[in-house]
């Protein structure tokens, strides 16, 4: 556990120090609503379209955060140091899936008003309390499937395309519960709790991959 | 030494004759459906072969379970043989699927289907099995790497079903339930028999692959013992295990 | 509403539905078959791999030893 927080504290005050991934992955999740705008051609989107629209958003912008996950450690030796201390292993995979998880609860606090903002119909208000657990459970998900997927592509030849291709698929069960967990919501005097359903099938979801992940990893990281 | 090709033609005779019955069965025995009609009759070989696929890909993860569990080489190439095979019946499953469609609902692709759905994302997934392999060079990290995707993709098809399912109207019809079904006795008889038919062809076909990569293997291992290291010339990049 | 949508819409005819389901047991038994064929280039294949290996081993043996008379490689 402690080697977790270190490994998580050294990464965070990493990503503060430098401020390459993050304002990287929110730029792109504005310009990407832009995009939409221009698109859907609509001034405003509301129920399950919006639902649709922020989740691809935020799948998009979270694969620059995955893509750039390990490419530290790959390129300055930090596997092999990781390795050589006695830790356990699986350690990494908590820090970094953390790491990212933060990282995409920061975007979301700044896109999703973004969202609210640029192309959201009805007022974020209502909605708010069952957005942030629909999108906490969604980014529980992409942060382990994520991390997963990163460690398996940074040590391919072809690293940024074999994340993507893998991390989709896998993903999309989590990504259908979060656009259609979100959908309901975005509506004007719609309800405030997500449909139970969705809620259901995404803590599934992350409870299954999570433990599996955990298990898994451990081989990913021999040398 | 495991031989693979040891009773294989006694499995390859059996399911010829399985799935021969199998076809009677379908042409000559089961009703007319009394929705569908005729169409119908390509139930009996379209939901068999996505069943053997999907059991397939979840067998390749076990398999590659075991590599991890065992670290010796068999274990992977069992895995993606199994995984390989569940490809392709994989591939005649999104065929035959599409066919039933078209002639059924008038549309080569379904998108409220949540099956033909499901299984179109469990494909996406696996196809990227050989890319996978296929980009790391190191044979023993390829191995471990092909082994952890196995066994997570495997562990993804349940889910999948279940998240799919749980989004989109029931078109596909529901024959299939937890309670063993709503067929008729004739239409499950024929049902049963081509499902054990078309599971018997998998396993035919998989131990067919093995024991043909098990005696190019020896071949080349008796290559390097007889002849020296240096005859046997390097496979060319290829995503299979050697 | 796709479940009226089957209700309403009938499936084809018999005698153009018999293509689409020859069609479908068409596919599956080209699968088959292309997988045979597969398979059968790998025999001739390996086949030939080990005839090479028994030419390659007479000749090292042959090499080795020109003099002294011996069973050629069953």
């Amino acid at each position: 556990m402690r080697t977790a927080i270190t490994v998580l504290r050294k990464d965070l005050l990493l990503e503060l120090r430098g401020l390459e991934t993050l304002p990287a992955m929110i730029l792109f999740a504005i310009v990407t609503f832009v995009i939409f705008h221009f698109g859907l051609n609509r001034d405003t989107i509301d129920g399950q379209l919006a639902g649709g629209v922020l989740t691809v958003t935020l799948l998009f912008a979270a694969m620059l955060g995955i893509n750039r996950l390990f490419v530290a450690e790959r390129e300055q030796g930090g596997f092999d140091a990781f390795l050589l201390a006695p830790v356990d292993r699986s350690a990494l995979l908590v820090a970094k899936a953390t790491a990212l998880f933060l990282f995409l609860v920061v975007l979301e606090v700044i896109a999703v008003p973004a969202f609210g903002l640029l192309l959201l119909g009805p007022s974020l208000g209502h909605a708010l309390p069952g957005l942030v657990a629909v999108l906490a459970l969604g980014d529980v998900a992409l942060a382990v499937i994520g991390t997963l997927v990163s460690a398996i592509a940074v040590q391919t030849r072809a690293r940024d395309l074999i994340g993507p291709i893998i991390g989709l698929p896998l993903l999309l069960p989590a990504l259908i519960g979060m656009a259609r967990g979100a959908g309901p919501l975005l509506v004007a005097h719609g309800s405030s709790a997500p449909p139970g359903k969705w809620v259901a099938i995404l803590a599934l979801y992350d409870v299954v991959f999570a433990l599996l992940s955990y298990a898994v990893f451990d081989f990913l990281l021999e040398d | 030494m495991t031989t693979y090709g040891r009773g294989l033609r006694g499995l390859s005779l059996a399911a010829a004759a399985t799935i021969t019955a199998a076809l009677a069965l379908t042409f000559f025995y089961a009703p007319l459906d009394a929705n569908q009609g005729f169409i119908q009759k390509i139930f009996y070989i379209h939901v068999p072969l996505a069943i053997t696929a999907l059991c397939g890909f979840v067998f390749g993860g076990v398999l590659g379970a075991m590599y991890l569990r065992t670290g010796e080489r068999k274990w992977d190439i069992r895995s993606y043989v199994a995984i390989h095979m569940a490809l392709i019946f994989g591939v005649g499953t999104l065929l035959t699927g599409t066919i039933w469609a078209k002639a059924s609902w008038g549309h080569w692709w379904v998108w409220s289907d949540p099956t033909l759905t499901s299984f179109l994302i469990v494909m996406l997934l696996f196809a990227t099995y050989q890319p996978l392999r296929f980009s790391i060079e190191d044979p023993e990290r390829q191995s471990r790497y092909a082994s952890v995707f196995a066994v997570v993709a495997g562990a993804f098809v349940p889910l999948n079903f279940i998240a799919v399912r749980a989004a989109q109207a029931y078109v596909h019809p529901r024959v299939l339930t937890l309670t063993g079904g709503n067929l008729p006795g004739s239409m499950r008889l024929t049902f049963l028999v081509a499902l054990v038919g078309v599971a018997l062809l998998y396993v035919t076909l998989w131990k067919y692959e093995m024991a043909a990569k098990s005696a190019r293997m020896q071949v080349r291992a008796l290559r390097r013992a007889l002849l020296g290291e240096d005859s046997v010339a390097p496979l060319k990049r290829s995503a299979a295990p050697s | 509403m796709s479940g009226l949508l089957i209700a309403v819409a009938p499936a084809l005819p018999l005698h153009t539905a018999g293509k689409y389901v020859a069609g479908a047991y068409i596919v599956f038994l080209a699968l088959v078959l292309i997988y045979v064929g597969i398979m059968a280039s790998r025999l001739s294949r390996t086949e030939r791999e080990l005839i090479d290996l028994r030419r390659d081993v007479e000749a090292q043996r042959a090499a080795r030893d020109p003099d002294r008379e011996r069973e050629p490689v069953a």
